[in-house]
């Protein structure tokens, strides 16, 4: 590749960079903080790029010797490995694949963990929870402050090979290399169809029902629903409650 | 293939020069013609593409390959930055200065100092591969490419965070890491031979401003190093999406296959070294013991690693190096868990 092609590739990979960082495109990879670092290294990038292409057309306007681009003297080619650079362009650019989805959630065990401490929930009426605090209150806190009340969680659909339905939400800590289920099992009138990766918001309430998982034995709460109503993608797919 | 250029050529480790006849039969067909080319097939072909790869696998192949990228890539630049920075503008004299003269010294000053680098693997290859082109004898520059991963801030706190539980845990990684990486230092000292290095480039940044110097430095290694970490992104992709999980239950059941097991993730895996903590501490099944093992083997030696090393170094070097720091930091992971753990 010569001087030329890699500044174009390098102000391309910077210019996708700086989008992916500037719309919540960013938030389907990667966790939320790497925002500036993202932003950052797109512009270096693309200052690579000019400083290249600028460099280039000096050397050549100063006619110092036949630049590059011109048939002889290419002694600066960069290793043919450098065209791989190419495909994370297209797949960003062209693909822009989606946040993982049912498919990641259902071949991975869900990687429930006990929380510090649980904030005290208000005393009365009903509970918007994460889908990651519902089931960590329901299975180490056993439903504690949960009973009887009427609680509505978010999450993506997913069904295991027996077609049992559940609602997951994707844990990150850093980017989606490392992103890991919770569960929570749906039980009582779940919807007869359920698209696999379509978001719903499912209202319910807490039942002492426990499954484990098949893929590693973590434990599995359920929500015995009373509504489930389809939402749209959130703004950050990724529960990252665990970066704090 | 002298003949053109007056001015001496960059520093360009890895541009070896071709030989003439492949030269001029790929020179009708030069790379921003390629490029475009490929472009446009890849623009006007935008609808079959997508639809193969609509398979849930695919999709999440890609997901993770294009995380991998977007998270590393900025760790990658600032490595990047501050190698270029080193090699143009700290004079090569700072180093002999800074480092004890006894080369057996100069390799644990220099692991310790792997802590004040804050990032992750990414980051410390291309400065270790300045630090070598400086000057600094290759044993302190190869502790330090192993230790700073490890043992820098950000790190420790994402492990202490990661095992709430279990504080021991950042003072074990700590103190394994650093042993890996004397011993390593050393080991280098007593068996390395510099015809193993690739041999570092001409000096060639006489008859260019420094500003040339400096974003030629920076094109080339995030070129190099950038082509590589895609080849490492593509395993760690492969193996999220494709290996079942299902095969890591049945290795934590025996103490010595479990360590081994997570040695082998660690590699495979290639996570970046910021959140592999959190990755150990979701690997509950296994022991503490073998965790550890995971967290000291990540940032050493992993497939982006080793694809990153062998474009720096060379190959010969990193198919030496890569299997010696893994045998070395599973053994001492092992002793230091028995120890602290």
């Amino acid at each position: 590749m010569n001087r030329q092609a890699q500044s174009a590739v390098l102000f391309v990979l910077g210019a996708a960079l700086l989008h992916a960082g500037l719309t919540d495109l960013y938030l389907r990879y990667v966790k939320a903080g790497l925002r500036p670092l993202v932003l950052a290294a797109g512009v270096v990038l693309i200052a690579t790029a000019l400083a290249t292409a600028w460099y280039e057309w000096r050397h050549k306007d100063h006619g110092e010797g036949p630049g590059e681009g011109h048939g002889e003297g290419h002694v600066h080619r960069e290793p043919r490995v450098s065209w791989l650079l190419v495909l994370p362009l297209f797949a960003l650019i062209l693909v822009a694949p989606p946040a993982l989805g049912s498919y990641s959630a259902m071949r991975t065990g869900t990687a429930l963990q006990q929380a510090y401490g649980y904030q005290k929930l208000p005393a009365d009426g009903p509970l918007r929870l994460g889908l990651a605090d519902y089931a960590g209150r329901a299975v180490y806190e056993h439903g504690r402050g949960l009973a009887g009340r009427q609680i509505t969680i978010t999450g993506f659909a997913a069904l295991d090979r027996s077609g049992a339905p559940y609602l997951v939400r994707m844990a990150l800590n850093c980017c989606a290399a490392d992103a890991q289920p919770v569960k929570v099992g749906l039980t009582g009138q779940v919807p007869p169809v359920l698209k696999p990766d379509g978001w719903l918001q499912v209202t319910g309430t807490y039942t002492a029902k426990r499954t484990k998982d098949s893929v590693n034995g973590g434990p599995i709460p359920y929500l015995q629903v009373t509504r489930a109503e389809p939402v749209p993608t959130p703004h950050d797919p990724y529960d990252e409650t665990w970066n704090n | 293939m002298s003949v053109t250029k007056a001015p001496p050529p960059t520093r360009d480790t890895g541009e070896d020069p071709r030989p003439a006849p492949r030269a001029e039969a790929g020179r009708r067909l030069n790379s921003p013609l390629v490029l475009t080319l490929l472009m446009l097939l890849v623009v006007l072909c935008q609808g079959p593409i997508r639809g193969a790869l609509g398979a849930p696998v695919m999709q999440s192949w890609m997901t993770v390959f294009v995380a991998v990228l977007v998270q590393a890539l900025p760790f990658l630049v600032l490595g990047v930055l501050l190698s270029a920075a080193i090699a143009v503008f700290v004079p090569p004299s700072f180093f002999a200065r800074a480092l004890p003269k006894n080369p057996a010294l100069a390799v644990p000053v220099a692991g310790v100092a792997g802590a004040v680098l804050p990032g992750c693997e990414c980051a410390s290859v291309p400065v270790a591969g300045a630090l070598v082109r400086r000057g600094v004898t290759p044993a302190a520059a190869l502790a330090f490419l192993l230790s700073a991963p490890a043992i820098n801030p950000i790190v420790l706190t994402a492990t202490a965070v990661a095992f709430p539980r279990d504080p021991e845990m950042v003072v074990a990684r700590l103190v394994a890491s650093l042993l890996v990486a004397c011993a390593m230092g050393w080991l280098w000292l007593r068996l390395g031979r510099t015809d193993l290095l690739k041999p570092p480039a001409r000096h060639a940044y006489e008859g260019q401003g420094r500003g040339a110097a400096f974003w030629g430095s920076v094109r080339h290694d995030v070129m190099h190093a950038g082509g590589f970490l895609v080849v490492g992104a593509m395993a760690a992709a492969t193996l999220k999406s494709v290996v079942p999980q299902a095969w890591l239950r049945t290795a934590a059941e025996n103490p010595v296959i479990a360590v081994l097991a997570l040695a082998a993730l660690a590699v495979v895996l290639s996570i970046c070294s910021e959140a592999d903590a959190f990755v150990a501490a979701s690997l509950t099944q296994f022991s503490l013991t073998a965790r550890l093992t995971f967290l000291v083997v990540g940032p050493m030696i992993d497939l982006k690693l080793f694809a990153m090393q062998t474009g720096t170094f060379g190959r010969a070097f990193a198919l030496r190096f890569a299997p010696a720091t893994l045998a070395l930091a599973i053994v001492v992971s092992v002793l230091t868990g028995w120890v602290m753990l």
